[in-house]
């Protein structure tokens, strides 16, 4: 099953998408939510789709079973996404709303559908998309949401309907749920989580609510061909890319964290604000968090901070990340652990600033003047967010050095339903340290040359251990020394953390390798975002007989050369699956291993890989791979 | 037990130039943290990128030499993360002024407790003497192949308006006066600024010592007649306290403003202006997050390898979805 609400930016789309996602994981579903939206804060189209299954699921489909909307805009844009014996709910004032008036749907978009809709002998108008639909053997519900709206303001005793405007979108919602026989108060509760602590705004919905399921029983005996059954669960969390990293951040002992706002990353920074103060075992810590002038004291702050001893981090995206460089080159050379949480979107410059895109990879392995080992994170998932998260600090502090964590859009953004995050096998890892408090008779060296390259590190306000850091290239004190041997020894240092980080890090951190049943007739490499349709089109091709194999690549740097090797060298056909237009993880292999991929897939209209394109991109490039060296996806609205 | 000078002092080869104005305040900086009897293993000095940055490396604390502009960015957060650091930024005039004026702003705003100290000596002294910010239109020192285009900045007045609850001016070559502004400054609570004159022999050729000093105006006994002079000797009262009414304050700050423009025959040093109890950055933490202080981010987590002691239930307990029983 999977449903779709549009509606304005701005009214509320946003929250009863939340509303009808958290019902259906209170009756025990699993949900998979994902939303588009335009740069923009009020009037332009946004959406959310939200894909319910009784089993786990990883990614979004192309079809809606059942669309939710109370303007006119949404039923132009997705009308046709509805899968024929599907629903639409929408509203009954807007039918004779001419497809012209819609000026927030950009001029030759409209002109194509009034001319499809008039080559079909239809009405260029809602009626005329309803008339369509209606042929397909959709079912149409019309709703009367004024006459809703005046009802629930009777009921609760409010004569300024005004007020009430908002409800609209929780009557969709509720109607919605009436129609695939959604318990109510699975609704009710959800309403309450949702607007918790408005207690004006959670009775008026509530009673909103009543009203819709009323008006569903009394108008629509039909059954809708999908039911929503609950089923048996466990506790489970409903939460967001932006969310499971705050998340990680807190259990994974980051206590400052600096920002500019930016999308899609500052929600994270919201989120860490709001939880500042925290329940610790022995009582309360606390998280700082900074919003700063502009991303260079983002991350000069945060490593700032990293000096004094505290885990910290910055979060940004792509045109802040720009900002960073000098800042981590700087970390780099002064070996302070940092850790950059990275949401890449739609690029260059500000590109589509609320659309994914997996474009920065190369950009985070190579940014910077000069050379300096960094440790660069690739998560799959929400969950893998979460652990990621806490390992990007293990990993900067033992290895004292700037971590980049290269999420996307489509992960923070995305709200899903997984199993309780499991902290029982985590531990913070603080890497070598001084011994505080021994006898100092020796002069402290910050940058003591050793065979592993990691140096004991001291804080700020360490008694005894005095130490400095420049930009410049420096002596083990921490002094400016450019000798062109002591060049070669820090340089040397330096960049053998990588290797002892490449031989600590387990080779289950470094990938994650699917293997299919049988001998594989395709094997997949891909990273990131793109992961959950990967594992969900597998399940497809081995329908038709045909085996995949799937190695997701979680670090970038250093790059665990050996093990894909391994993977790839006896493979038979492999392809790269990437949003992106050059493939930069297929160049990075070959760059690394000298393994060409075979076919690429690629996506960069940023909107996130659905199922249905990517089994069929698979099944073509599998059927003939000569022909479809270079697939490019284009779902999505 | 007291601090001597040689205490605060690295022996590596000081390579400024001959005559330069930061050996004045590199003296009284490590005066300076020698008189105030601060436990010398909590200070933790910054500085920005230029010939000034390298006064870290020359005294012996802990020493930040950062990046161009980004001083005070750095030593925010080292200060926040751990307010129990003294926590003393350096930069230069196209630092602090130009690249970095931005976090200059800002931190303004922030009045975080810690202090700020500008080597302004009217050019980019290690990119060899182009225009710095506070350079007047219509100058042209040494290096310049035409005459400065843009005119200067009046830091005084830019602090002000940003929100420095210390504004002090000092001459890099009058040391006492430079030592006891830094020690007032240090001791302020909120953030401090103080503007250093800084003589530059290799690229500022007319705002030179002898200049400040005076050596072209002599008196009728033939002493030099210096330019700078101590308005807090001259009886300008420098304190805005939360006691006084907007009368009060208006005046004080059109004085300020006036002060902050002589220039050239007459140059007011000392402290221009100081805030009483204006509540810090970290204050203002503290209100939102009662253990700030005690319990800083960098006290938080301890060394080794440990167990999270975070309580994830309850952290996450508006996005859990309980079970469904049916
Ligand atoms: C981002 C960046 N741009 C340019 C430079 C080159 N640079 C080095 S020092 C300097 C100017 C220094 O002038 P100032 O801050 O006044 O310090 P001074 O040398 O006068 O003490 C510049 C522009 C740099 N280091 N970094
Ligand atoms: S160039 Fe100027 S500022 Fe730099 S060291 Fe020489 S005299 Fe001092
Ligand atoms: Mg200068």
């Amino acid at each position: 099953m999977n449903w779709k609400i549009g509606g304005a930016q701005g009214s509320g789309v946003d929250s009863s998408a939340r509303i009808f996602s958290r019902a259906v994981a209170l009756a025990g579903l699993w949900v998979f939510g994902t939303r588009e939206y335009y740069s923009n804060i009020k009037g332009l189209h946004s959406y959310f789709e939200v894909r319910v299954d009784s089993n786990p699921i990883q990614c979004k489909v192309d079809r809606t079973s059942l669309l939710a909307s109370f303007d006119a805009e949404t039923l132009i844009r997705h009308a046709t996404t509805v899968e024929d014996g599907g629903g639409i709910v929408y509203n009954k004032g807007v039918t004779e709303t001419s497809i012209e008036k819609v000026d927030t749907i950009n001029k030759e978009v409209r002109q194509e559908i009034q001319q499809r809709l008039t080559d079909k002998g239809l009405k260029a108008d809602i009626s005329g998309i309803l008339e369509e639909s209606r042929r397909r053997g959709i079912h149409l519900y019309p709703i009367p949401y004024d006459d809703l709206v005046a009802q629930t303001g009777k009921r609760i005793g409010e004569q300024q309907l005004s007020k009430l405007t908002r409800i609209i979108n929780v009557l969709a919602v509720s109607v919605s749920s009436a129609l695939l026989g959604i318990d109510k108060r699975y609704i009710d509760d959800s309403i309450r989580n949702v607007f918790s602590g408005k207690q004006r705004i959670i009775d008026m919905n509530i009673t909103g609510a009543q009203v819709a399921y009323e008006f569903v029983s009394e108008n629509y005996h039909e059954q809708f061909p999908y039911k929503i059954t609950p089923i048996q669960s466990k506790d489970r969390l409903f939460i967001s890319g932006n969310e499971a990293v705050a998340l990680g951040k807190l259990v994974g002992g980051c206590r400052m964290q600096t920002y500019y706002p930016i999308t899609p990353a500052s929600d994270e920074s919201e989120f860490l604000e709001a939880h500042e103060n925290f329940d610790v075992v022995d009582g309360k810590n606390s998280i700082l968090v900074v919003q700063t002038e502009d991303e260079i004291a983002a991350i000069t702050m945060a490593i700032g901070a990293a000096l004094t001893g505290t885990r910290a981090s910055a979060s940004t995206s792509g045109p802040g990340f720009s900002l960073m460089v000098e800042g981590m080159g700087w970390s780099g050379i002064n070996e302070v652990p940092v850790v950059i949480t990275l949401y890449s979107r739609g690029g260059p410059s500000t590109g589509m600033p609320t659309r994914t895109e997996q474009g920065d990879l190369k950009f985070v392995l190579n940014a910077s003047h000069g050379e300096f080992p960094r440790i660069v994170l690739c998560s799959g998932d929400i969950e893998e967010c979460f652990y990621d998260t806490i390992r990007a600090f293990n990993y900067a502090e033992k290895y004292q050095l700037p971590v980049i964590h290269l999420v996307d859009k489509a992960m923070a953004n995305t709200n899903v339903t997984v199993n309780p995050f499991d902290t029982k096998y985590i531990s913070i890892e603080r890497g070598k340290l001084v011994q505080e408090h021994k006898d100092q008779d020796e002069l402290y060296r910050r940058f003591k040359i050793t065979d592993d390259g990691i140096s004991p590190r001291a804080f700020l306000g360490m008694s005894g251990f005095r130490f400095w850091n420049t930009g410049d290239e420096h002596d083990e004190l921490g002094h400016i020394n450019e000798e062109p041997e002591n060049r070669v020894n820090m340089m040397n240092k330096r960049m053998r953390k990588l290797e002892t980080a490449d031989t600590d890090i387990p080779d289950r951190e470094k990938v994650n390798f699917f293997p299919a049943s049988k001998t594989a007739d395709i094997t997949i490499v891909s990273w990131g975002s793109s992961k959950g349709a990967i594992l969900e089109a597998m399940k497809l091709l081995k329908n038709d007989s045909i085996e995949a194999e799937f190695l997701q690549v979680r670090i970038a740097s250093p790059f665990p050369t050996e093990l894909v090797k391994r993977q790839l060298s006896k493979a038979k056909l492999t392809v790269a699956v990437e949003q992106n237009y050059s493939g930069q993880m297929a160049s990075l292999i070959a760059e690394k291993t000298g393994i060409i991929i075979d076919n690429k897939i690629v996506k960069y209209n940023g909107r996130p890989i659905s199922l249905n394109e990517l089994y069929a991109a698979l099944k073509n490039t599998f059927e003939k791979p000569e022909e479809n060296r270079r697939v490019v996806l284009t779902s999505g609205a | 037990m007291a601090l001597k000078l040689s205490d605060v002092r690295t022996d590596l080869f000081n390579d400024w130039c001959p005559g330069c104005g930061d050996f004045g305040i590199e003296a009284s900086l490590q005066m300076a943290l020698t008189e105030l009897g601060i436990d010398i293993n909590r200070v933790v000095l910054f500085s920005g990128i230029g010939c000034h940055g390298k006064i870290v490396h020359w005294t012996n604390t802990f020493g930040i030499h950062t990046l161009h502009g980004r001083t005070l960015a750095f030593a925010q957060g080292a200060k926040l993360a751990n307010p129990e650091l003294e926590v003393v930024a350096l930069g230069g005039d196209g630092d602090g002024y130009g690249i970095g004026a931005g976090h200059f702003v800002h931190a303004g705003r922030r009045n975080i407790d810690m202090t700020y100290i500008v080597h302004n000596n009217g050019v980019y002294g290690l990119t060899k003497g182009q225009a710095s910010p506070t350079q007047r239109l219509g100058e042209q020192t040494k290096s310049l192949p035409q005459p400065n285009i843009n005119n200067g900045i009046n830091p005084i007045i830019l602090a002000l308006s940003a929100g420095y609850t210390f504004i002090a001016r000092s001459y890099a070559f009058n040391t006492r006066h430079l030592k006891e502004t830094i020690k007032k400054a240090i001791a302020h609570k909120g953030l401090a600024l103080v503007d250093v004159l800084q003589p530059c022999p290799t690229y500022n050729d007319i705002e030179t010592k002898a200049w400040y000093d005076g050596e072209d105006r002599r008196d009728a006994s033939g002493r030099a007649v210096p330019r700078v002079y101590d308005v807090n000797m001259k009886g300008h009262d420098p304190l805005v306290s939360k006691e006084m009414d907007e009368d009060q304050v208006d005046k004080k700050i059109q004085h300020v403003f006036r002060l902050s423009k002589e220039w050239g025959d007459q140059i007011p040093i000392g402290i221009f202006y100081q805030e009483i109890g204006t509540p810090t950055f970290e204050d203002r933490i503290s209100a939102r997050i009662p253990s700030y202080l005690q319990n800083p981010p960098a006290k938080q987590i301890p060394p080794g390898t440990t167990k999270s002691t975070v309580e994830l239930e309850k952290l996450s307990s508006e996005l859990t979805v309980q079970a469904n029983n049916v």
